[in-house]
């Protein structure tokens, strides 16, 4: 029955999901509406098909730019997020720091970036760096500062040092939040990404988008988002994969209920 | 006679341990205050307060809420330094050598990634001399002593469940495990049983009971259920409110091993009334 009840709800979401693509392929049939202002999804299908030699490239390009940048932000994220979360010091320094730079627009620090490294593919890298670092950090502290104040007692009146709370308890209570901010982290990358490659570059989707929009290409600027929104999916899908298999002790609530 | 203050390390261990406290004593506070916070915030939680615990008593605190029952265990845990007067566990200065201490509060606190098993063994990873050898034993003796440790306390069979998978008094019984898996020579209880429901709580009393008399570790009991600080303990200490002090202190005679039966005979009835009495007249309050 359980089992059902899931590929049911599964069915119902592919449905919907294929449903909403229809009627956006219907209502521009029925309306007539040019393909330079939306094209019809079939043709969309089509030119990314068509062209996808042409496209391959730059999806590797940006995938790659996205996954270096996100290895850097997740890497330095952490351990700021350490830093931040094991001490109150550091906590209350570096939180308004981290508030004031996540406020500040990506758009205005991609100019910066191409001022200091030329255009191309280090400000991408950059942009996609600093723009997922936040939640990451954020996460992390969250987890390490939310330590039962009981159960850290327990342990140092054990007289267990420090770092032995923190491998012990702090850092498998943070994991859940860890991961939760690698999804979050993994999708803002993206928009860095093609942010600054829209803005300054000459390879990666953002730049065949933006070169297509001056030329009036829509149905290939609709290629272009497909293909982010696909590869985001995808990535978004794998992180949330390894976050199940690795902290499904946070999920428990989820898993009694779909017992 | 003249007490004249010595530098720490002057005197050799035994010498001072002869001079100072006895060897039979497990806990001492002397003139022992605590006021957490500075300047206007401050609030005294403490007042000067003098308390002797020998080895292998079994000692229950009972006292209205906020005087500071708390603060004693977490004086007699090292986790708080007094603010005024000494605390000495086992002999010596708090601070200067750690006894085998084993905590357990109201609220289990197991962590949802281990086993309840892995749970039970955590202070073993962390207290020498097990930690040298948690590796190898992990599997092997550390792994028996916990089994055994669970049965006990009617577990047998659960070590291998996460802890969202027992309900609060199998919890309960798990987070008493885990207090005593190091054989600690000290067990400082916050309102062990404070959450659960009366049969499983008079039930957890006779095996807290048992335990107690096999291996006689010093036990330090905060409860607010005075029938349950009368079935426990060997000695009684009840507090003023806030600022607290001990104003009565009393040995409890009844034979052991206590069953729940004897806490309905007369004598049993009369010592709990008798501290009720304490407690509430003592209240702000009272008339
Ligand atoms: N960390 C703290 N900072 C400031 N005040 C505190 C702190 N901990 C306790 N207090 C205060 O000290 C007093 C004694 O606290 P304590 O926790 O020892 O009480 P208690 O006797 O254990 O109370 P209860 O029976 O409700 O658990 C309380 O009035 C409380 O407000
Ligand atoms: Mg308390």
């Amino acid at each position: 029955m359980e089992f059902i009840d899931k590929m049911r709800q599964k069915v119902a979401a592919a449905a919907l999901i294929l449903g909403f693509f229809v009627a956006w392929e219907i209502i521009c049939i029925i309306f007539g509406v040019p393909e330079i202002v939306l094209p019809r999804p079939t043709l969309v299908m089509d030119t990314l098909i068509a062209r996808f030699p042409q496209l391959l490239p730059h999806v590797i390009q940006t995938l790659s730019t996205t996954l270096a940048g996100f290895a850097m932000g997740v890497t330095v994220g952490m351990l700021l997020g350490a830093i931040v979360g094991s001490s109150k010091v550091a906590y209350d320094t570096a939180y308004p720091l981290l508030v004031g730079f996540s406020s500040i627009p990506k758009v205005a620090v991609v100019p910066i970036f191409v001022l200091w490294f030329g255009s191309g593919t280090v400000p991408a890298v950059l942009t996609s760096f600093v723009i997922c670092i936040f939640p990451v950090v954020v996460n992390v502290a969250t987890g390490l500062a939310t330590t039962e104040p009981e159960l850290e007692d327990v342990l140092k009146s054990l007289g267990a040092k420090k770092r032995e709370i923190l491998w012990n308890v702090g850092i498998p209570r943070a994991m859940p939040y860890f991961f939760a901010s690698l999804k979050v982290a993994i999708t803002l990358a993206f928009v860095g990404t093609v942010l600054a490659e829209t803005i300054a570059s000459n390879r990666g989707i953002g730049n065949v988008m933006m070169i297509a929009t001056s030329s009036f290409d829509v149905p290939l600027v609709f290629s272009g988002l497909f293909l982010l929104a696909m590869l985001g999916v995808s990535l978004y899908l794998i992180f949330s994969l390894i976050e199940r298999r690795v902290t499904g002790w946070a999920m428990r609530k989820s898993d009694l209920s779909a017992a | 006679m003249i007490t004249v203050p010595i530098e720490a390390g002057q005197l050799s261990g035994s010498l001072d341990q002869q001079k100072n406290v006895s060897n039979f004593e497990a806990i001492k506070l002397e003139k022992a205050e605590v006021i957490y916070g500075r300047g206007k915030k401050s609030t005294q939680a403490l007042a000067p307060t003098n308390l002797k615990v020998e080895k292998g008593e079994f000692v229950a605190l009972v006292g209205p809420s906020g005087c500071g029952k708390s603060t004693i265990l977490k004086l007699a845990s090292n986790l708080l330094a007094p603010s005024s007067g000494h605390v000495h566990v086992g002999g010596r200065e708090v601070g200067a050598k750690r006894v085998g201490v084993g905590m357990a509060f109201q609220n289990p606190t197991m962590l949802p990634w281990l086993s309840v098993r892995d749970n039970v063994m955590l202070p073993l990873k962390i207290v020498p001399p097990f930690r040298a050898r948690y590796r190898q034993e992990r599997k092997g003796e550390f792994r028996d002593r916990a089994e055994a440790l669970l049965e006990k306390v009617g577990l047998k069979g659960f070590g291998d469940k996460k802890p969202w998978q027992l309900s609060g008094g199998m919890l309960q019984r798990a987070s008493l495990c885990r207090a005593l898996i190091h054989d600690p020579e000290l067990l400082l209880l916050d309102e062990p049983f404070g959450a659960l429901d009366q049969f499983t709580r008079e039930e957890l009393w006779g095996i807290l009971q048992n335990l107690w008399l096999e291996s006689q570790p010093t036990v330090l009991l905060v409860t607010h259920d005075l029938r349950e600080a009368a079935f426990l303990g060997t000695r009684i200490c009840v507090m003023s409110p806030r600022p607290g002090q001990i104003i009565d202190d009393q040995r409890v005679t009844l034979p052991r091993p206590r069953t729940i039966p004897m806490t309905y005979e007369q004598e049993f009835v009369k010592l709990t009334q008798q501290l009720r009495e304490l407690i509430t007249h003592t209240r702000p309050d009272a008339a």
